[in-house]
């Protein structure tokens, strides 16, 4: 099997979608000759000119809008929102356009428009460039939410993504662009709503999205090394539609559940989560479901700092402690 | 930079008889409108209303002079730019009714206008709102090479937003054919011009970007239809967007049952005596007493018998509620 960057697997989705199908386009700050801020587009413009790989002015509202307009004529449009701190700015299309078109019109219109942003701390980009905002939009009926953690993943999730026929914000992850990983000859979609277990344990389910993925993996391997504990690592993909089942399956047995992003832990996912694991598994737990996120500021910009603020391998390990602990 | 141009009151371009359709056309949707007025009134109708009695014209005049496969996005006051892209009145009261036979199946409602088999692609109840998407969709039809326009109708309040700056800078810069047509009423809902905007002439915020505009007298529905015929021709053309400036004057409240105590009783009335676009429209093709009347009572009872068919309509199923939130 090849092996892609997460980088390279974003914008092999995005450029066989583009060979295939002429209803794809994308268009956002920077993407042309520059190639993205991030270097995800990087090529595509000369591969498929300036009108199917548009820059744009910096106009997060129109951006969006105009994503949604032309999906709204059948066009598959991908844009890119340069960081999520910007999708503040696109609000307003997303929400309560985007979101509502179709049920607003009792189903006449349909909005397949794809919307990637990335972003996250690790880096001391400040305050306003590494936030972890996924959480707001599980908020909207309407919107689809995906979160890849894996080259593979964000390859076949994109390619669902673009063919879905809802709007869907695709989040990447910054500090996950370089990290490499086997991916299938031919594109396989993955499917929405199909969590992943990327290892299987029986003393307690650890389950982590995004840069907390590779993170909970390390915390697993330390946990069985050093204290013997068998830890399950679950990532569901996709927040909306979210998996329970898989997750609900993997705490009844394990029996201890700890949830892991390194968005802020208070209104996080992880409360989603949580919640959804208490209804469905309450008589299977064997200790209180321990969350795992940033801690409740801004990110300073310091590094000493930062990294204070945001989780780490060390954090879901101390979670992990915690919960075999309690019985 | 784009030229301003004043648009003479344009003599002799439509026959008697299309000038007679027009009359009717008014006429029915100020029938209509004063039929919501008075159904709401009684308390048969949902929510809350807003009519635009004293814009007719330009409903009328801008529909006329577009083609079938042309496509609008409104307001929350779009029930006469509905009918005159051509909804049946019937669909549209039974969507303020908040029945199935409904335009957008009694999901909408008056603020949210939908028919995309006859081209009315959404009324936004977000001032502004539907901008963006007016520049998306217009893309699409450059994209696929259509001869199409998209027309975006929004009130002088909409362009102190952020949404209009960003979507009439995107249109212009990617010269897509979509229409920009201010309904210049003078009022952002009960604030008046002199306190929302620092100019008058808002041609000059078309301009700004290069944007061609036309000023239009919006009480004249010829000349709304001339200046759209031209404008229609330009953008169709590839030459790029158009904006519309036509002032026009909303001869009654913001919302039904608003005291309208932000302007004098005595101003209205004189507006009512001078700018109404029927009278107008009636005293320039001559019709007479038995003509008016013939024609009114044949819209009053288009307009009695949508009442009729929207009562008579057919109420959603409360789990309906979920139908559409994803396709």
């Amino acid at each position: 099997m090849p092996e892609l960057t997460y980088r390279e697997a974003v914008r092999d989705a995005l450029s066989r979608a583009m060979r295939e199908d002429e209803d794809v386009f994308i268009m956002g700050e920077d993407i042309a000759e520059m190639g993205g801020s991030m270097g995800v587009t990087q090529g595509m413009l000369a591969e498929f000119g300036p009108e199917r790989v548009r820059n744009t002015p910096i106009s997060e509202i129109a951006i969006v809008g105009t994503g949604i307009g032309a999906a709204m004529q059948g066009m598959r449009p991908v844009v890119e929102i340069m960081y999520q701190d910007f999708l503040t700015l696109s609000m307003e299309q997303l929400v309560n356009q985007a979101a509502k078109h179709r049920t607003m019109s009792g189903g006449q219109l349909k909005v397949p428009l794809t919307v990637r942003t990335q972003g996250g701390a690790g880096w001391s980009p400040g305050a306003q460039h590494a936030q972890q905002l996924e959480a707001w939009f599980v908020h909207v009926p309407g919107l689809k939410v995906a979160f890849p953690s894996t080259p593979e993943d964000a390859r076949g999730l994109l390619w669902s993504a673009i063919y879905d026929d809802n709007p869907v914000v695709f989040f990447e992850h910054r500090l996950l662009y370089p990290l490499k990983g086997e991916v299938p000859e031919e594109l396989e979609p993955i499917p929405f709503g199909k969590a992943r277990v990327l290892r299987e344990g029986s003393d307690v389910t650890v389950i982590a999205i995004g840069r907390m993925v590779p993170e909970s993996l390390q915390a697993a391997e330390q946990a069985q090394e050093e204290e013997g504990i068998s830890v399950e690592v679950v990532d569901p993909r996709t927040l909306q539609p979210l998996d329970e089942e898989t997750i609900l399956d993997s705490v009844r047995k394990t029996t201890r559940c700890v949830t892991a992003h390194e968005a802020v832990t208070r209104g996080g996912f992880g409360a989603e989560l949580a919640a959804v694991v208490q209804k469905g598994a309450f008589d299977y737990l064997d200790a209180p479901i321990e969350r795992v996120g940033a801690k409740f500021a801004p990110l300073a910009f310091a590094p000493a700092m930062e990294q204070w603020a945001v989780p780490h391998a060390a954090d879901v390990l101390e979670a992990v402690k915690r919960t075999v602990a309690r019985s | 930079m784009a030229k301003l141009e004043k648009k003479p009151r344009a003599g002799g371009g439509l026959s008697e008889e299309e000038l007679r359709d027009l009359f009717r056309q008014m006429l029915l949707i100020r029938r209509f409108e004063e039929k919501v007025e008075e159904r709401f009134r009684a308390g048969e109708l949902p929510g809350f209303l807003h009519v635009a009695i004293g814009q007719e014209a330009v409903a009328a005049g801008v529909c006329a002079g577009l083609e079938r496969e042309d496509t609008i996005m409104s307001t929350h006051r779009a029930h006469g730019h509905t009918l005159a892209k051509g909804t049946h009145p019937n669909a549209v009261m039974a969507e303020l009714y908040g029945k199935l036979e409904g335009c957008s199946h009694g999901y909408g409602g008056s603020m949210h206008l939908y028919d995309v088999a006859n081209g009315m692609l959404g009324a936004n109840a977000v001032v502004g709102g539907g901008l963006p998407q007016v520049t998306g969709t217009a893309l699409a039809y450059k994209f696929r090479k259509q001869e199409r326009v998209a027309v975006a109708f929004f009130g002088d309040g909409a362009t102190n937003t952020g949404t209009f700056h960003e979507s009439l800078n995107l249109a212009q810069l990617w010269k897509v054919p979509a229409l920009f047509v201010l309904e210049m009423n003078g009022w952002a809902e009960s604030t008046p011009q002199s306190q929302h905007a620092p100019i008058e002439d808002f041609s000059q915020r078309a301009v700004a970007f290069g944007m061609r505009s036309i000023d239009v007298d919006g009480q004249d529905v010829e000349a709304v239809y001339e200046a759209t015929r031209e404008a229609r021709r330009h953008a169709a053309s590839g030459e790029g967007p158009v904006f519309l400036n036509v002032r026009t004057y909303r001869l009654v409240g913001h919302y039904i049952g608003d005291p309208q105590v932000y302007r004098e009783k005595s101003e209205l009335e004189e507006l009512r005596e001078t700018k109404d676009p029927i009278e107008l429209l009636r005293a320039q093709i001559e019709l007479s007493e038995d003509e008016v009347e013939q024609l009114d009572t044949e819209v009053s009872a288009i307009v009695e018998a949508s009442v009729e068919f929207a009562k008579a309509g057919t109420d959603p199923n409360p789990e309906d509620a979920l139908k559409y939130v994803y396709a």
